[in-house]
């Protein structure tokens, strides 16, 4: 993947240099009809901001509270989220995609 | 994530230096390659992904790592620092393209009217020879100068760059072909030059043209016809 004004690492860093907790979810693979490709990212702080995206909106909640258990206990997590899984009717996947995300917290 | 390797990979994309950042799932455990404490396979599946610009999983052994391919940013060159150019400018900026205005002329190629934009004021051919277009490269001529655009693509086509446009009419750009064949350069080589330059939006105004020649780069970039 090219670095791009999507780079949401540099995001993460001006949060973590700012003193906030912060998780990073990142893509890591695709199936389907899903709209971002491997390699997208979210960054989320323990206060509730978030920059980027590993969707398109869909799945992005489920993944922000993850994010915040990752930071509390410090555990990286892998999430997989389709249409097979309940937990993707739950959150909407509506694309017919599959995704895998995975998350960890940024120390 | 650690934060010195976050740190290490913006350093990485400011120097333009192609890295592979390889993350162990689910643990988490990263390299950043090319590194010497890296295993010998792992670092064969960066060097090869990051060869072909791939990001995803791979299965090494019994473990999966994800692998990212961290390309340096496509560069945009707009030779022209005119109307067209304050538009493209910014727009090719948030496409994620590093982008550098080349103009002699320094009534236009001011900071002023490029705010955070690389700037050179050196005619467009000794800029491109320097600037040493590749094939993660986009050039743009704006001037409608035949001074300044004829000697900036003789030089664009002797490079590799992706993708190559040219601002004027069908009318303006026949006269230029009859004069970069006079140069000596083939039909075939030619045919490279998307002119008129950009998709056919019905664009008007400079923003909107420079909408169309935005378009038309990410249409070249990713493989999709540049004539719509």
């Amino acid at each position: 993947m090219t670095m791009d004004s999507e780079d949401i690492l540099t995001i993460a860093a001006d949060w973590l240099a700012a003193g906030e907790a912060v998780a990073v979810a990142t893509v890591t693979s695709t199936w389907g009809s899903s709209p971002r490709r491997a390699g997208s990212r979210m960054a989320i702080t323990q206060s509730g901001r978030i920059a980027g995206s590993v969707s398109g909106g869909c799945i992005e909640g489920a993944v922000a509270e993850a994010a915040l258990r990752s930071i509390e206990t410090g555990t990286p997590q892998v999430l997989d989220f389709g249409v097979t899984d309940e937990r993707a009717w739950e959150v909407g996947l509506a694309c017919g995609g599959k995704v895998s995300v995975f998350v960890e917290k940024l120390a | 994530m650690k934060a010195e390797h976050l740190h290490a990979l913006q350093v990485a994309a400011a120097q333009r230096i192609p890295v592979a950042f390889a993350t162990r799932l689910p643990d988490g455990a990263a390299f950043i390659l090319p590194d010497p404490a890296a295993p010998q396979a792992l670092a064969l599946e960066a060097a090869a992904m990051l060869a072909a610009d791939r990001t995803g999983m791979v299965t090494i052994g019994a473990e999966t790592w994800f692998i990212e391919a961290r390309n340096p940013a496509p560069r945009a060159i707009i030779v022209g620092a005119v109307h067209i150019a304050q538009s493209l400018a910014p727009l090719a900026a948030t496409m994620g393209f590093d982008v550098a205005v080349v103009d002699p002329r320094r009534a236009f190629a001011s900071a002023d009217r490029f705010p955070g934009v690389v700037i050179r004021t050196d005619w467009p051919d000794e800029a491109l020879q320097d600037l040493r277009p590749d094939a993660r490269t986009a050039i743009i001529t704006l001037t409608h100068d035949p001074k300044l655009d004829d000697p900036a693509l003789i030089a664009a086509l002797a490079t590799e760059a992706f993708y190559i446009g040219s601002l004027g009419s069908r009318k303006t750009h026949a006269a230029r072909l009859d004069r970069l064949r006079a140069a000596g350069l083939t039909d075939a080589t030619l045919a490279r030059i998307c002119a008129p330059v950009g998709l056919d939006i019905g664009a008007v105004t400079a923003p909107e043209i420079a909408l169309s020649i935005i378009a038309q780069m990410v249409a070249a970039r990713r493989g999709k016809p540049t004539r719509a």
